[in-house]
């Protein structure tokens, strides 16, 4: 079995700090082109398919490789996920939007918005706001899992787990790429999240234990991701859509990657299986929090709730309520953790015949807002690290600038 | 069997290389270098993937790719002292980068000469692969020495930091002259490949408006007969810990 393991690709020559330089062709034209990140040459190699070294994905054969293990998957097999390829070819549409008309009319039509169109500022800045935080998130979301990669217990897990990293620094900048298409550049986004003016995940601020945390991550909160995900690709902003696409597809290698790390454990030894159910115990819930609380009743405040959540879906940025989005997540996961053998730590979890659907309890909302608000484990951990390693390579993006336009000066003065 | 010692520092010296490079993610100056450093570890990886089985072949024990990583001890490690060495400032691992990356081109030339199919292969693969570590290393050598005072003065310093581990990696040892002698394993023994590797770094280095070191006053040894440096043991304990702390396992 051919497995691909995630995107690979080398950097060429790399663009240090010019805003709007490292727009990628594919996001501002929308069209279907090899999947690259800005100033990185893809580079497929032959023979890199680290997994098959090993043989069978699975190691099993009761669990089916075709069978759909995540919302992409499954959007796939039901032929749901080419949204956006019906949303509005190029061809459809004679001429930008050139007024606000124009943009509700497009809206009104489910077209998508383009960055040479004219949008609300209000709309702007909402997508703004959501693709810087969600670009945050997957440069965040290094940090937990790129804690083991010198510590993956076998070479192959190590490969794959390097590979899992870069493939989410690549969303990362894919998804700066997407918001410098609304005029703000990437600089400046991570000195918001430097700042602590913007967001990320607060699913990262929790803290990887135990080499099974690396399964428990890519199964749930890859697979949580990939359920908010999907619905994006038919998201009204076209840069964003097309960027999810790319995005969904390689969450989902992540989410099956995760899914096997468990699955090897639960058929290990004693103390395998242990950690195993000791990470699915501690990523359970924070995994049903990253849908965010009800967009209405009692839990529900913050920047997604009420109007601003009624405001997003009339935008067709948002498409589910983040109950409807949870209550999907935990249709899907429950069968796969008994398949995996695990406890979920929900003793109100049960099969409801009458509504086709389980039943699980509440999510501890009054600890979301506190990890949201800076206090769970890893907060300051996260952001200190970040920083760390972006003030640490200040000096080496400097000297990039400074021989680029030594350069030009050379360039310039030969040509004189 | 000289073969399979030989080819067994080149594994560890890819394994061990990877294993530092991998800790440069999220840690990078910036996020596409987390990307680059991340693939040069993984094409690394490859490379002592591919060997390690194939040693445990040849030697007869048919050991596996986690046997030697996971479940051997220090003093059976062969690789060089550069690579073991701990992670420095960004312009140490391009000092490193460009010697390394310049002596693997004219490694897995050579390699892809050798009668042996597996390590012929391998290197044919890594060729490429390498070609890219290089001008990545390259590249920023350049922009380094050329771009402001800070970054020509830690340039500077990181060529004079990595000279003492360069000598090791061009050592006739009794292995690599006889591996090289039985002819599977490749054409070139290391003494044999530093001239071109010299000339590449030589002028990276100039168009870098920066100086080649003068001879380092010592200079490493020992590390393919197991000797290493003090960073090695740690390096090992991060590396090998979980395995062996689960005697048996499958991950
Ligand atoms: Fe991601
Ligand atoms: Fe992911």
């Amino acid at each position: 079995m051919l497995v691909v393991v995630g995107m690979r690709v080398v950097v060429g020559v790399l663009m240090v700090g010019c805003a709007g330089r490292g727009i990628h062709p594919g996001i501002l034209s929308g069209a279907r082109q090899a999947a690259t990140v800005p100033g990185v040459v893809p580079r497929t190699l032959p023979g890199s398919g680290v997994i098959s070294h090993t043989g069978r994905m699975y190691g099993n054969d009761v669990i089916d490789p075709n069978e759909p293990l995540n919302a992409a998957e499954q959007a796939a097999a039901e032929g749901t996920d080419d949204g956006v390829a019906s949303l509005s070819p190029a061809g459809r549409r004679e001429q930008a939007a050139t007024d606000l008309a124009a943009f509700d009319a497009l809206i009104a039509a489910d077209q998508r918005i383009e960055p040479r169109d004219a949008m609300p500022e209000k709309y702007r800045q909402t997508l703004i706001r959501q693709i810087a935080q969600h670009a945050h998130s997957e440069i965040i979301g290094m940090q937990p899992e790129g804690n083991w990669i010198t510590r993956a217990p076998s070479l192959r897990r190590k490969a794959i787990l390097i590979a899992k990293v870069q493939d989410e620094a690549g969303h990362g900048l894919y998804l700066y790429s997407a918001a410098e298409t609304l005029g703000i550049d990437r600089q400046e986004l991570l000195e918001r999240l430097h700042d602590g003016k913007q967001r990320y995940s607060s699913i990262f601020n929790y803290p990887t234990l135990t080499w099974a945390d690396n399964g428990a991550i890519g199964w749930l909160v890859d697979g949580a991701a990939i359920m908010n995900q999907v619905p994006l690709c038919r998201c009204s902003y076209g840069p964003y859509a097309r960027a999810m696409i790319r995005v969904c597809k390689e969450e989902s290698f992540h989410q099956r990657q995760g899914f096997e790390i468990l699955w090897t454990l639960m058929r290990g030894t004693e103390s395998q299986q242990a950690m195993a159910q000791d990470a699915a115990n501690r990523w359970w819930w924070p995994a049903l929090a990253m849908f965010g609380p009800p967009d209405t009743g009692d839990a529900a405040a913050g920047p997604t709730s009420g109007s601003h959540t009624e405001q997003s879906m009339a935008w067709g940025i948002k498409r589910f309520a983040n109950d409807e989005l949870r209550q999907k997540f935990v249709d899907m996961t429950v069968p796969q953790a008994q398949k995996l053998g695990l406890t979920l730590p929900d003793p109100d979890l049960r099969w409801n015949e009458e509504r086709g659907h389980w039943d699980f309890g509440q999510v501890d909302w009054d600890e979301f807002w506190r990890v949201l608000r800076g206090d769970g484990p890893c907060n300051a951990e996260r952001i200190a690290h970040r920083r760390r390693a972006h003030d640490d390579g200040a000096w080496v993006r400097e000297a990039a600038n400074a021989h680029a336009a030594k350069a030009q000066t050379r360039a310039r003065e030969s040509a004189a | 069997m000289a073969s399979a010692t030989y080819l067994l520092g080149l594994a560890d010296d890819a394994l061990i290389y990877a294993q530092r490079l991998g800790e440069w993610m999220t840690n990078a100056p910036q996020i596409e270098e987390d990307m680059a450093l991340g693939n040069i570890a993984l094409d690394l990886l490859g490379q002592a993937r591919a060997l390690y089985p194939h040693v445990g072949e040849l030697d007869g024990t048919g050991r596996g790719e986690d046997d030697f990583a996971m479940l051997r001890y220090e003093r059976e490690f062969r690789n060089v002292h550069l690579v073991e060495q701990e992670r420095g400032d960004f312009a140490q691992e391009m000092a490193r980068l460009l010697w390394f990356s310049a002596y693997q081109v004219e490694l897995h030339r050579s390699l892809s000469g050798a009668t042996d199919e597996v390590v012929r292969g391998v290197g044919q693969k890594a060729v490429k692969e390498v070609r890219y570590h290089l001008d990545h290393a390259q590249q920023w050598v350049v922009r380094l020495g050329d771009g402001t005072d800070e970054s020509h003065r830690r340039m500077q310093a990181a060529l004079d930091w990595v000279a003492p581990y360069v000598d090791e990696l061009f050592d006739d040892d009794p292995v690599s002259v006889a591996a090289v002698r039985e002819g599977s394993v490749g054409v070139h023994s290391p003494a044999s490949l530093r001239p071109a590797v010299q000339h590449v770094v030589e002028l990276t280095v100039s168009q870098a408006t920066l100086t080649m070191p003068d001879p380092p006053a010592w200079r490493s040894r020992g590390g393919r007969d197991g000797i290493h440096s003090r960073p090695m043991g740690y390096l090992l304990a991060e590396l090998q810990h979980i395995a062996r702390s689960h005697p048996g396992a499958t991950w």
